[in-house]
């Protein structure tokens, strides 16, 4: 049996702005249908910082990814247990709207998903859905930040009404950042965002996740162990369902506690 | 059939022989042959039975011409002098006398002389395309065992005789396609000779009895096909009225709100409706929805005709719900689950995600359906036939009957007719017309879908 680390609230980490819990997850198991795929994982996201998943494939990762906004309510099979909480709200409370919880934690998923309209459109989608332009020009305004929020502003800027698929698979992964942002959610969660894209596109991304960190809570699943050193301040490493182990980016990548992390991490197996 | 059955045994014993000896050729390694056993089998038997059923098939379809002819010139010249018309009769007598059914007109001894000499001629015709066919398959088995040899290339020579019998059988269907579309304009351009187009496509005024007798009461024979032009149209717009929106919602609910083992009964059922023979749905139409609409608008004080379009149109609109239904629930499936999910993670409830997204990204395959579905609904007969009624009203009043290009054709169609008059050969323009909107709209149907395909690789 592999024990599990429960880190506390307040693990030292190097950055030196105060640290704080935005999300919580006590004690969650998920099932699909009779298979368990999330053993009891219990771990913190911190407020305005990074934190990566890794593991290696079907470690449960994404699923735990997809329990934090309730995406996994749309596969039907699907059943989660425990405690998932948002600043302190149980967002599995049966009183809790999921559209509300999916408001406030919004999703990059691995492949650049925008939809087959302009630009404009993709990123005006959210803010339309939730009212929360008053009139065009509060519109314009929010695409126009969302897309430099994204970094892809200057690159778009002439051709908004063209389609979010005619854009290199870099940009569109940057117009769904935009798109995701543009709804101001408090966290963004990354499924492998960089799995479809060239070193180059990575980079890019890479650059605008950390900046992205001063104003959101970032969550990010990624197979690349280089990519969660550069970019995360926390990482949790899953095991076949179980969360082995999780604190600072720092300590799990020089002196992890646990011997199947470090074999992970130096490629002994995944 | 004996000739046919003696050339398959002998391709078939080719098939054995050959394999046989290739194996035989290649002394235990298989390998080392360029073809395999069984391609140079397949060569050997084809090569035995083509051309021998070919001799075969070309007797089968000629013999009974030439036979006539050969005997026709044989009968005595007293018999031949009394005209085209009588030389026909006793040549029907002869052949009846031949295979044996009871003769139709007086049998007189010239006559029988005449059928014994067509039997002999007949049965002496198969007995040498027997002996022929199968003597040429057997010199073209032996041919072929002779030439199997380590490189001979049976396998490519099987696959190009595959690939030309691939090529035929496509070359025929569109060669019926380009026949029908022919004969149509040929005769529809012996309409025009009597009738203008611009009369035809723009006169309101159609009535196709012409007096046969000057002292008969008929109506002046006016070809104005706009009325039928303006009933289709009704019926049409009535029918895409109901299942447009019926279809739509339909689909919606088919792929994203109900549960898959739901949705595996409903689907199929749905698409019962579209094989239900049209004239059931015709006998529904005029006996039960015609007499209810007509009571209903009575009661509410309208003027309603025991045949409306309106009946015609919504029974139509039910029969046409599969068409639209199933391809936009095809279209709507095929929207990537990756939208579904990027719209939802935004806080999109279930509708937003249905309207804003997946309708617009399903929309061509969903126009398609549209487009298909009305073809579909110009092109449907017996319903109208049954309901709509066969005034050629010129109105856009849904309780007033109508007709409809295709009652038309079937009218003037039906019955003894001669082939010559305008009112016959008018069938044949509203056919072009109809088959130029139908393809224009397919023509259409396709172009919006294959730009779809555009959208997601």
């Amino acid at each position: 049996m592999v024990t599990t680390t429960v880190p506390t609230a307040t693990a030292t980490v190097s950055s030196s702005a105060p640290v704080s819990v935005k999300m919580s997850a006590r004690n969650v198991n998920l099932w699909y249908g009779t298979k368990q795929a999330l053993f009891d994982v219990n771990m913190d996201v911190m407020k305005h910082r990074v934190t990566a998943l890794i593991g290696p494939s079907g470690c449960g990762k994404t699923t735990f990814l997809r329990c934090l906004n309730r995406m996994n309510d749309t596969i039907g099979s699907c059943r989660v247990e425990g405690d998932i909480r948002l600043d302190g709200l149980n967002i599995y409370d049966p009183s809790i709207d999921v559209v509300q919880v999916r408001a406030r934690v919004g999703m990059v998923f691995q492949k650049p998903n925008p939809f087959p309209k302009s630009i404009y459109e993709n990123v005006a989608y959210g803010p339309r859905i939730h009212g929360l332009a008053r009139s065009k020009a509060d519109l314009d305004d929010i695409v126009e930040a969302s897309l430099r929020g994204a970094g892809l502003w200057e690159e778009v800027a002439d051709r908004l009404d063209q389609p979010g698929t005619s854009l290199s698979g870099g940009q569109q992964q940057r117009l769904c950042i935009a798109r995701a942002i543009a709804v101001s959610p408090e966290v963004i969660l990354m499924d492998e965002p960089c799995s479809a894209l060239d070193p180059i596109a990575t980079a890019h991304i890479e650059e605008l996740i950390d900046e992205l960190r001063k104003t959101f809570t970032i969550v990010i699943v990624t197979h690349n162990m280089q990519q969660a050193a550069r970019v995360s301040q926390y990482t949790a490493f899953f095991h076949l369902g179980k969360l082995i182990e999780f604190g600072p980016t720092e300590e799990i990548f020089t002196r992890p506690l646990e011997q199947m992390t470090q074999d992970y991490i130096t490629g002994r197996f995944g | 059939m004996l000739t046919v059955l003696a050339v398959l045994l002998v391709a078939s014993a080719a098939f054995g022989l050959a394999r046989h000896r290739a194996l035989a050729v290649a002394n235990g390694k298989p390998s080392a042959l360029h073809s395999r056993p069984v391609h140079h089998a397949v060569y050997a038997a084809l090569l035995a039975a083509g051309p021998a059923l070919a001799l075969w098939a070309v007797w089968a379809v000629f013999s009974p011409l030439v036979l006539r002819w050969i005997v026709e010139a044989s009968l005595p010249p007293e018999l031949l002098a009394q005209g085209p018309e009588l030389r026909r009769f006793f040549m029907s007598t002869v052949l009846r006398l031949a295979s044996g059914l009871p003769p139709t007109g007086e049998v007189t001894p010239d006559l029988a002389a005449a059928a014994a000499y067509y039997s002999r001629l007949s049965s002496f015709g198969s007995l040498a395309v027997l002996v022929g066919s199968v003597c040429l398959a057997l010199v073209l088995a032996r041919l072929a065992l002779s030439r199997i040899s380590l490189e001979m290339r049976a396998r490519n020579a099987v696959e190009s005789w595959f690939t030309t019998a691939l090529w035929i059988s496509a070359a025929i269907s569109i060669a019926t396609t380009a026949g029908i579309v022919f004969s149509v304009l040929f005769e529809s351009m012996r309409f025009f000779q009597f009738v203008p187009v611009s009369e035809f496509l723009f006169g309101l005024q159609w009535s196709p009895q012409i007096a046969l007798r000057a002292d008969q009461v008929a109506g002046s024979g006016a070809f104005g096909a706009v009325p039928l032009f303006a009933g289709t149209l009704l019926v049409t717009v009535i029918a895409m009225a109901v299942a447009g929106p019926i279809g739509m919602l339909s689909a919606i609910f088919l792929s994203q709100y109900a549960s898959p083992a739901f949705r595996d009964v409903a689907k199929p059922v749905l698409e019962v409706l579209a094989g239900i023979p049209t004239v059931v749905y015709g006998f529904f139409a005029a006996l039960v929805v015609a007499p209810w609409v007509r009571g209903f608008g009575e009661s509410l004080g309208l003027d309603v005709s025991s045949e409306s379009a309106l009946a015609a149109g919504v029974v139509m609109g039910i029969m046409i719900i599969p068409f639209v239904s199933s391809l936009a629930d095809d279209a709507i499936m095929a929207v990537p689950q990756a939208m579904r999910d990027g719209s939802l993670a935004l806080g999109a409830t279930r509708a937003e995600t249905i309207s804003q997204v997946l309708i617009p990204a399903a929309l061509p395959g969903i126009v398609a359906g549209f487009l298909l579905a009305i073809s579909r609904a110009i092109g449907e007969t017996m319903i109208v036939v049954m309901a709509a009624g066969m005034a050629a009203n010129l109105t856009a009043n849904p309780l007033a009957s109508v007709t409809t290009v295709t009652v038309q054709i079937v009218t003037l169609l039906v019955g003894d007719q001669e082939f010559d008059s305008p009112k016959t050969l008018s069938a044949f323009a509203l056919g072009l017309t109809l088959f130029v909107v139908t393809l224009g709209l397919n023509v259409i149907a396709l172009y919006v879908l294959q730009r779809f395909r555009e959208q997601y690789e």
